[in-house]
């Protein structure tokens, strides 16, 4: 049978020159689910969107031959592009909020395809629509159809944006990132009905960073990096015995649980220093903490130590008030009820409850790493001033400390002058840390801090986390939705949930024998690795 | 005018092709600078000196924007009068922006009771159309520069208070500045060191922009006999005095006014390409 898409040797380039894909060749046939897997800048969606013609007015494509389900591309117009678009190839991207039309509501978007190309007499198509969102477990379709994307959740838009793109029955759908912002469970579910897609005879092109993800579905994977293919293959044979060094390191990267205590940032494996905790010092204790917002309680009860050295994590998915955990212990925001305070014994000083002017002087002792580096850095602010900012130290002490601290998170003095938007995100979280572990603090406040990162570069952050924690004796508060890295960072976890901790106790007793529903219903839906090179 | 403030784009802008009008609007605008700071450079006349004799002559070679009805020479008056209407212009718009940021600073940073104080007096300023407030405010004082300054000052504060408000409540919840909070930054420290420049940084282009404008309104006060009296040659004070004469001698009004129009032209252009400059920086 031929091959439904074909791609030889593509190449795009962008103006600059920018050469985002270097000589690109694979095919896939009908009824296979192939994925595309890449970081950032490895030109994986760009050549997601060139297949259907959507990599921009900007980009020239060349390339030996471009079919898709038996037509050649190469020199297609527009118009030529809008009859396939659809109707052969349906396309479903990352942010359904932005993929929405806001004035349109969900049953319009979806109908509008249905429109396009002509398919079943208008008076029928509201039943159509509703089938096609009832398809994708839309619940409650005819209601749904009626409402606007800003309605839905998350979740309820990306299975919309799924039925847009297979209302014309297309044979191929290319769904890039599609449950990148998605929650772990939320997550789970689409990937579910994607395979679903599969079974009923759909072929699926899949693009993701995240090689657990692709690993659920996929039949074969195609690993790319900077611009070129380095590695494909079947998916359980790619993750067992990766050929290509990058694809071992992509693999060595993921933080899982048997990542705990080893170096992510290596493909031979490496012990982490070790880590000194001190259970009797304790450095920082809530309890009782509650948090409303007029009438939404967004912690309820929340209690728990941090002992010197030691790593805490808190998981959850978004709303589950993790975020407003990690405000509460800064002193950014004020508990509704419960206290904070911080050290042991004779030296315990009230955190919260106390006024500014008597937190000030402790505010060194607690410090914090965003998710987003660039928005808590000030934008006049170079790195010198920025990593300056907290110190004590004055003039050339002051600088020689920057440097030292820089040293530390593996920057060199020629980042001194430069501003953090001309810095690349791995360097701009190490920047951020090297400013956090300037006043020599008790506890680091992690708020998602490699979220935003690719897995190679997240991996050195993680890596340098722990050495710095290794040998400052400094207890983290690590917040972060991915259970994987909790697993690879925490000592003991809190499992929250609607502001609520369902579950604590030491991470391996935790994610192993987890007691509670919601637990198991996470640790399910985690797409981990071994699923595949187990056979299952 | 319409006044966006220059927010951090998404994309910086594309280093693109200068517009050709734009180094013509910077030659421009030199020029007026040089008449405003030394006219004696651009004209050799006696801006008061009047010759009867010479009254009404249309423009050439030895009057280049041709006579008034006393015989002053128009280009000479319009040379000097760069000298009013900038200094007019300039003074009134610092004026309005130093009182305008530090109202709506004072009302992003104050407690709420201040906040709605001084929100609701900039809101019952703003709802007077600006000529009309600088008009009144002219009514209870004298006719003249000073009063003429401060009443343009006064009609235009209100625009640069909302902005600077606004900007302040954005910046005040940035995250730099929660992160500043963990050093243990006291709040006055915080205001100095993190939101004070932030807020500020746009302010000088928006002023750019707006001093057209206060340039516009201040030759329109003067035609209203408000501002710098005869025989001053300001520029809308020129037009007032030779606006009977428009049948006649169309130079002595038109000229003048041209200048006006392409001064203000050209300033608002240079303050919108510096605002995109910004706006592609940040």
């Amino acid at each position: 049978m031929a091959p439904l898409l074909s791609v030889q040797d593509l190449h795009v380039t962008f103006p600059g020159p920018v050469h985002a894909v270097r000589g690109v060749s694979f095919d896939i046939e009908p009824g296979e689910c192939v994925a595309l897997v890449g970081e950032s800048g490895s030109g994986k969606s760009v050549t997601a969107r060139t297949l259907v013609g959507l990599a921009g007015p900007a980009a020239q494509v060349r390339a030996a031959r471009l079919t898709l389900d038996g037509r050649d591309t190469l020199g297609f117009g527009e118009r030529d592009w809008r009859r396939l678009r659809g109707r052969v190839a349906g396309l479903v991207l990352q942010d359904a909020l932005v993929s929405l039309d806001p004035l349109n509501t969900v049953g319009a978007e979806v109908g509008e395809v249905l429109r396009a190309h002509g398919i079943g007499r208008p008076a029928d198509r509201p039943v159509r629509v509703a089938e096609l969102l009832s398809a994708v477990h839309v619940p409650d379709p005819e209601e749904r159809a009626r409402q606007y994307p800003h309605q839905l959740s998350g979740g309820l838009r990306q299975r919309a944006l799924i039925a847009s793109a297979i209302a014309a029955d297309p044979p191929l759908l290319i769904a890039d990132e599609p449950t990148t912002a998605l929650d772990v469970t939320v997550q789970a579910q689409l990937l579910d009905l994607l395979a679903e897609r599969r079974a009923a005879g759909s072929t699926v092109l899949l693009v993701s960073h995240d090689l657990a993800v692709v690993s659920r579905i996929a039949d074969r994977v195609l690993v790319m990096r900077a611009g070129e293919i380095v590695e494909q293959g079947p998916t359980a044979q790619v993750l067992a015995a990766p050929a290509h060094p990058y694809t071992r390191l992509l693999l060595a990267a993921v933080p899982t649980a048997e990542s705990r205590g080893r170096r992510l940032s290596v493909t031979e494996p490496e012990p982490l220093p070790p880590r000194n905790v001190e259970p009797d010092r304790i450095v920082l204790s809530a309890t009782g903490l509650h948090k409303w917002y007029r009438t939404r309680h967004a912690v309820d009860d929340v209690s728990f130590t941090l002992a010197r050295g030691e790593t805490l994590g808190v998981v959850g998915e978004s709303g589950s008030g993790k975020t407003t955990v990690a405000r509460i212990a800064l002193g950014l925001v004020e508990p509704s009820a419960g206290t904070i305070r911080l050290g042991s014994g004779s030296g315990q000083v009230d955190w919260t409850g106390v006024p500014e002017r008597r937190r000030r002087p402790h505010r060194r002792r607690l410090q914090v790493i965003a998710q987003d580096p660039l928005s808590s850095f000030d934008p006049r602010y170079t790195v010198e001033r920025l990593v300056g900012e907290p110190l004590l130290e004055r003039g050339r002490a002051r600088r020689d400390r920057v440097v030292e601290l820089l040293e530390r998170v593996g920057l060199g003095a020629e980042h001194l002058s430069r501003h953090p938007r001309a810095l690349s995100g791995g360097q701009r979280q190490r920047v951020a840390i090297a400013r956090a572990i300037g006043p020599r603090p008790d506890v680091l406040v992690c708020d998602e801090p490699v979220s935003a990162l690719d897995v190679s570069i997240q991996a050195q952050v993680l890596d340098l986390l722990a050495d710095l924690q290794a040998a400052d004796g400094t207890a983290l508060l690590f917040i972060s939705h991915d259970l994987g890295v909790i697993h690879h960072v925490a000592d003991r976890v809190l499992v929250m949930h609607d502001g609520r901790v369902v579950e604590q106790g030491p991470v391996t007793d935790v994610f192993t024998a987890p007691s509670h529903e919601y637990t198991k219903s996470l640790l399910a839906a985690v797409p981990t690795l071994d699923s595949v090179s187990n056979g299952t | 005018m319409d006044v966006t403030l220059p927010v951090p784009a998404a994309a910086p802008a594309r280093p693109g092709r200068l517009p050709a009008g734009l180094p013509i609007a910077g030659l421009f605008l030199a020029l007026v600078a040089v008449a405003a700071v030394a006219p004696g450079l651009l004209t050799h006349t006696d801006p008061l000196a009047a010759d009867p004799m010479a009254a009404l002559q249309a423009p050439s070679a030895a009057h280049w924007f041709g006579t008034d009805q006393l015989g002053r020479d128009v280009f000479t008056r319009t040379v000097y009068g760069a000298r009013y209407s900038l200094f007019i212009g300039l003074t009134a718009t610092l004026l309005s922006v130093l009182a305008g940021g530090v109202l709506g600073l004072l009302a992003g940073l104050a407690p709420r009771a201040v906040d709605e104080a001084i929100s609701r007096a900039l809101d019952v300023l703003s709802s007077f159309p600006e000529v009309l407030l600088a008009l009144l405010f002219i009514a209870f004082t004298e006719p003249g520069t000073p009063s003429l300054i401060l009443a343009i000052a006064l009609a235009f504060a209100p625009r640069y208070g909302r902005i600077v408000r606004a900007q302040t409540l954005l910046v005040r919840r940035a995250g730099y500045v929660e992160q500043a909070v963990t050093f243990g930054l006291s709040r006055t420290r915080l205001a100095w060191r993190h939101i004070v420049p932030n807020v500020l940084g746009p302010l000088p282009i928006l002023a750019t922009i707006g001093l057209g404008t206060a340039i516009v309104n201040a030759s329109a006060l003067s035609f209203l006999g408000m501002g710098p009296q005869p025989p001053s040659p300001e520029w809308g004070a020129m037009l007032s005095e030779s606006r009977n004469y428009l049948r006649v001698a169309w130079w002595s009004a038109i000229l003048p006014g041209a200048t006006l129009t392409v001064t203000v032209i050209a300033l608002t252009a240079v303050g919108r390409r510096l605002q995109a400059r910004f706006e592609g920086r940040r």
